[in-house]
């Protein structure tokens, strides 16, 4: 059967050139990067020039660079790292409501401990307004944790902004970026970010690595202790083989940015359009927001998600829903009850995420299945009266 | 998702779907935990279940459930047809994953409520 990967925000196939620069990592340069000889040298300047191809996609210096597992830890070691250096100074952090479940669920975590956390509203179209993150700032203040990218919506909130607001009022500030890097242009000097998150398998490199930019000068205690690798920020042999696709992932990143994106956007208009054209009575989230370019969130009406989702898979389709029937917890997504849609509405929803292989063809066999897949939907739906 | 070949079956091409004109038991429940929604047809003569149809605007296991429910209550009394359990159906289907577990329930309640004025 044909199969098609619209899930891109989930994760991503790597890049054959991604694949190339890991194998020999496995077995023939093999160093343990903190050993002195031979192996361990080649291991180590390996790293030295992954450290400087991420860095580079985000305008970072490369001994700001912290390599981690992926996003999860490195949103983990942003926020607790800072909670646990400056619990003295205050207890109070500000985050918003439609963070990832990893800066989410952490700052809830910190919340059972006795943390103060200001959870932010945002607008219908899923954007935070810069004056309430100065509003919510108090003399306990300690850390502004806020995502660049929304994984979902795709809404791209205004860090510029916040980035002032925090540096400002002398307040930490923490974006989880790993939507955002490498679809849209990220400079954590211009963001005024003191830390931000990246994980390598959202840009067509390997899962299982991720990194933390912290800004020099931030102190942050370690999560994981041990040797002192990653300049006692993070313990552990470095995965190197990982680092190094994280690497290769961020250089043809970087110098695709400006060519995929348009070409994503191009493609993701096409998908909208048509689908506009071919189905009544959808809504497009987050649609007047600044947008990544390669994510598109829909709501059906008198569908349900999940439905689509299994159908669309049954085509050889795949995408994901923020549907309560698609999770174990039966909760609706929290994003989209945070942009102020109904159970009911979040019930129809479907995201289709593109990456830089996708093509026309796949946008066009989307077009083609889908309408059908949502009339059967609906013509088996009680409350369904055809137009 | 782990679902059977034959739920999926039931999901891609369902049985008893749509309406029944002439049916004299019709009762629509909602699912209060996900928003699933199941409407249901009978006909019942003589203590037993003629003809059924339905309608679900769900899951996937929802609407395999609702069509297996509905297929396999034709043709039952209605004491059958009442005692259906949402483990009953589920079974029937290759068993549901924990979390789809109250899909099926929305079946088992429609029939009970398209019911509930016959003795």
């Amino acid at each position: 059967m044909k199969r098609i990967y619209l899930d891109s925000n989930a994760t991503t196939p790597m890049r054959p050139e991604v694949s190339a620069a890991m194998i020999p990592i496995f077995s023939e340069a093999f160093g343990n990067a903190s050993s002195i000889h031979w192996y361990g040298q080649q291991a180590k300047s390996l790293l030295d020039e992954a450290r400087q191809q991420v860095s580079r996609l985000i305008h970072a210096e490369p001994s700001e660079i912290v390599f981690v597992s992926g996003g999860t830890e490195a949103d983990n070691l942003a926020i607790r790292g800072i909670a646990e250096t400056q619990k003295a100074r205050g207890r109070h952090i500000i985050t918003s409501k439609i963070e990832h479940h990893a800066v989410l669920h952490t700052c809830k975590d910190l919340e059972k401990q006795g943390w103060e956390i200001t959870w932010l509203h945002v607008s219908g179209d899923g954007l935070v307004d810069p004056q309430d993150v100065r509003r919510a700032i108090r003399p306990d203040t300690v850390l502004i944790s806020i995502m660049h990218a929304n994984n979902e919506i795709g809404s791209i909130q205004p860090i510029e902004e916040i980035g002032a607001i925090a540096a400002q009022a002398d307040v930490y500030f923490h974006s989880d970026g790993v939507q955002s890097t490498g679809k849209i242009p990220v400079d954590v000097k211009k963001l005024q970010v003191d830390l931000y998150s990246t994980s390598a398998h959202k840009i067509h490199g390997p899962k299982g690595v991720g990194a933390l930019f912290v800004k020099k000068g931030t102190t942050l205690k370690p999560e994981m202790t041990g040797g002192g690798h990653e300049r006692n920020r993070r313990s552990g042999t470095e995965n190197v083989a990982g680092i190094v696709g994280f690497g290769q992932a961020a250089k043809l990143a970087r110098e695709g940015l400006e060519t995929e994106t348009a070409r994503m956007l191009l493609l993701r208009d096409r998908l909208e359009s048509g689908l506009r054209e071919r189905i009544p009575s959808i809504h497009i989230n987050a649609e007047k927001a600044p947008r990544l370019p390669n994510t598109s969130n829909i709501m059906v009406d008198f569908a349900e998600g999940e439905g689509l989702v299994i159908s669309l898979d049954l085509k050889g389709v795949a995408v994901s829903t923020g549907s309560a029937c698609s999770s174990g917890s039966l909760e609706p997504s929290h994003v989209l009850t945070a942009i102020g849609k109904t159970p009911d509405e979040a019930h129809g929803s479907l995201r289709f995420s593109l990456n830089a292989m996708n093509t026309i063809d796949d946008v066009d066999y989307v077009l083609e299945v889908l309408p059908g897949i949502v009339e059967r939907l609906r013509e088996l739906s009680p409350h369904y009266r055809r137009a | 998702m782990a679902y059977s070949r034959k739920l999926l079956d039931y999901f891609e091409n369902p049985r008893c779907a749509g309406e029944l004109p002439d049916a004299n038991a019709i009762a629509e429940v909602a699912n209060p935990i996900c928003g699933d929604v199941m409407k249901i047809w009978l006909k019942v003569a003589d203590n037993r279940i003629l003809d059924a149809r339905f309608k679900t605007q769900g899951c996937s296991a929802a609407i395999a459930t609702s069509s297996y429910a509905t297929e396999m209550i034709i043709g039952m009394d209605l004491q059958q047809a009442r005692a259906i359990t949402k483990e009953e159906i589920a079974e029937a289907l290759g068993g549901l994953p924990p979390s789809k577990m109250h899909c099926s329930v929305l079946a088992s309640d429609a029939i009970r409520a398209a019911l509930k004025d016959f003795a």
